[in-house]
């Protein structure tokens, strides 16, 4: 059975010339890159290629940082317990931290963690259009006592992109520094720096057909980071531990690939990602989460009314396509993904949302392929289903 | 925590192939109708449980004789997840050839159980057993709609979690039959407290007449109450199932056994236990200080052996491996 991956929101396949790209790093350039002799510093021009392509990926100022560390869940964790070390452990009169009821684990979780500490967190609900209003930000801030702010750039569900632009202006204007949980956004939509006036944002690489385990943090100029990880001086103090050369390599890759392939994800991928979800909406009782033009080019959450979505996940399994489920019977703990609770459609999408991500290896033939196993899937499940009785198509 | 847990993504993983098996070709899934009903003369039962805001639902078709009250033919459509499926597919097979006052009695450990593929592997992992008990609570509904009496008569059907139409006789029948010992255990069998959450503990976004946590403390107390108060089960050793015989020994073990042992920094497993011709063998490990200790095989493991013939039963034989 050939299969198709629609998951690429969970993770991407690794691009041949990223592969390729870190190959000579494992077993033939290995050195450490801190030593002075020859094995060491020979790593030294392909990384420093690596970062300059990181840094050109996002436009960020030859002055700013970017932190190489394993993941974007480590660079959230990076940059809200530093805000929460600096002003609140400290005893500072900032005590007071802004998030969003959408944002992925990484960052809620970490929130939830300083809940328990005693750190005062403020929750932002969405808009009707599944978004966090600027003006909602502009109310809670308060640049006396708000630490940070944490809002996610395009969120992994729906794809829904969040107005960051005024965040950042927001932000500025009261003395408050931001940061954008960016993973959804790199090699999605442009992700400029110049543009955004973000003081922290976050990647990894896994989601732009870079190898898993390997991330960025962006410290913009004149902020300081407290370490999450101490020991050595990797990364100027500030993320200790041996730089993963091979995979800052490939990210360094990935992330030029990323760039050069945004027009492409702006049309090609939007393209078939449009004729899935026009296929999707031709069958009855499928709703699309999130208005189109507000949407990451390759991500669609839909919700088929009848169908439990983790019942429908193995049928499209079965049929050897790969999704998603945000729904509570597919998770360990049978909680219902918060940003579906958040994005609340009569409480029904929490157990029949089903997400699908494309990339730019997503081909028309398996975008066909993939509509045909979703409406055999929907047929033979609603006729299973004890609340849809309605013929379908 | 254990390597299993390390990596995630296991749930289907967990599913026994009969859940499987029924989920890809579920047997038992269908309707009958009043023209079903009138050509067999029999009765026509439709019972809804479950909604679809709950993730759950759950429709049970029956066809019963009014002379024998005996189920003739079941079907049944779910809104559900793949274990949903399943146990509604096993349940709907075992109702078949029961009277409805039998079929009142099949629990969702016996649909659990009949999706295992051997009998000491679960069907499903645990937080999927909610499943299960939705089979089990639609039953009550159609027996009660068959009899014409409210569900009431079956449990008392007050409502302690909303989202998921839980019972507190559904919440207070799990603790007790799988000797629950926290929230999150009843949430898992029973979906109680999965959705909003209100009905936990006070102080949720809803105010409720009952609480998880309130009826699990109850519900304990009465357990450990009747433990102390009532006389041992009437029931001899020789007549208990393995598992109650197993159950038996741990306990005796981690009562009187494990103290002892614990206190040296050695301890003590069950690895296995078989029933033979008129004994019950009770294969044992140590583990800590006991395993490389000498004493170990003869003063420890008279201890041991005495201490479960005398408390637990004379044909018990221990075995140390
Ligand atoms: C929006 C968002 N933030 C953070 C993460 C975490 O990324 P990682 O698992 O690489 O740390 C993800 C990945 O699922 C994500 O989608």
């Amino acid at each position: 059975m050939k299969r198709i991956y629609l998951d690429n929101n969970a993770t991407t396949m690794v691009d041949a010339d990223v592969k390729a790209a870190m190959d000579p790093f494992f077993s033939d350039m290995y050195g450490n890159p801190n030593s002075l002799h020859s094995f060491g510093t020979e790593v030294h021009p392909a990384m420093r290629e690596a970062l300059d392509r990181i840094y050109e990926g996002i436009h960020a100022d030859d002055e700013d940082d970017i932190i190489i560390n394993s993941c974007a869940s480590e660079g959230n964790n990076t940059v809200i317990k530093s805000a929460y070390y600096e002003n609140i452990l400290s005893g500072g009169k900032k005590n007071r931290m802004i998030t969003s009821t959408i944002e992925h684990p990484a960052v809620s979780n970490t929130y939830r963690f300083l809940e328990k500490l005693g750190v005062e967190v403020i929750w932002l609900p969405v808009n009707k259009d599944g978004l966090i209003a600027p003006e909602t930000l502009a109310e809670a801030i308060d640049p006396d006592t708000t630490a940070l702010v944490s809002m996610i750039w395009a969120n992994n569900e729906t794809g829904l992109i969040n107005p960051v632009k005024e965040y950042a202006e927001i932000c500025r204007e009261n003395g408050v520094p931001l940061h954008l949980d960016a993973v959804q956004a790199v090699g999605k939509i442009p992700v400029d720096m110049r543009d955004v006036k973000a003081d922290f944002i976050t990647f990894s690489a896994h989601k732009f057909h870079g190898p898993k385990g390997i991330g960025g943090l962006y410290v913009r100029q004149g902020n300081d980071i407290i370490p999450l990880i101490h020991g050595g001086e990797q990364m100027a103090g500030r993320r200790a531990g041996t730089i993963n050369t091979p995979y800052l390599i490939g990210m360094g890759k990935a992330m030029e690939l990323a760039v050069k392939n945004l027009d492409y994800e702006d049309t090609e991928v939007r393209k078939l990602r449009d004729k899935l979800e026009d296929a999707l909406l031709a069958i009855d009782d499928v709703q699309v989460i999130g208005k189109r033009s507000l949407r990451t080019p390759n991500t669609i959450l839909a919700s088929f009314r009848g169908i439990e979505g983790e019942a429908f996940l193995w049928d499209l399994n079965q049929q050897g396509l790969a999704a998603s489920t945000g729904s509570a019977c597919s998770s360990e703990s049978l909680e219902s993904n918060p940003t579906f609770v958040a994005m609340d459609i009569g409480n029904e999408l929490a157990h029949t949302g089903m997400r699908f991500s494309l990339s730019r290896y997503t081909t028309e033939q398996e975008i066909d392929a993939a509509i045909e196993v979703i409406k055999n899937a929907v047929a033979r499940l609603r006729a299973i289903s004890s609340t849809h009785n309605k013929e379908y198509i | 925590m254990s390597k299993d847990s390390l990596i995630g993504g296991s749930l289907w993983e967990q599913y026994s192939d009969k859940v499987t098996k029924r989920m890809n070709n579920p047997s038992f899934m269908g309707e009958l109708t009043e023209e079903d009903a009138a050509e067999k003369g029999a009765k026509l039962v439709v019972a809804d449980y479950g909604a679809d805001s709950c993730g759950d639902a759950v429709r049970l078709y029956w066809l019963v004789d009014p002379e024998s009250g005996k189920i003739l033919d079941a079907k049944y459509k779910s809104f559900g997840c793949g274990t949903a499926i399943a146990s509604s597919d096993v349940m709907a097979e075992m109702c078949i050839g029961l009277t409805v006052d039998e079929a009142v009695k099949i629990t969702n450990l016996d649909v659990e159980r009949a999706l295992r593929d051997s009998p000491d592997r679960p069907a499903v992992p645990p937080q999927k057993m909610h499943c299960s008990v939705m089979a089990y609570d639609v039953i009550k509904k159609a027996a009660s709609l068959y009899k014409n009496v409210d569900m009431s008569v079956f449990e008392d059907e007050e409502i302690v979690c909303e989202c998921a139409q839980v019972s507190l006789s559904t919440i207070k029948d799990v603790i007790r039959l799988n000797d629950l010992k926290t929230v999150e255990e009843i949430t898992q069998y029973t979906k109680a407290g999965a959705f909003c959450k209100s009905c936990i503990r006070p102080g949720g976004h809803e105010k409720r007449k009952f609480y998880l946590v309130d009826i699990l403390a109850d519900t304990r107390a009465e357990m450990e109450h009747e433990k102390l108060n009532t006389p041992p089960e009437e029931k001899t050793f020789s007549e208990l199932t393995l598992i109650q015989k197993h159950k038996a020994v741990e306990k005796v073990i981690e009562q009187f056994i494990l103290p002892i042992l614990n206190a040296d920094g050695g301890s003590v497993e069950v690895v296995d236990m078989k029933e033979e011709e008129g004994s019950t063998a009770v294969y044992i490990r140590y583990q800590g200080a006991c395993q490389g200790c000498a004493a170990s095989s003869t003063g420890t493991y008279e201890v041991i052996s005495d201490t479960l013939k005398q408390k637990v039963d004379t044909s018990i034989i221990v075995y140390l491996l």
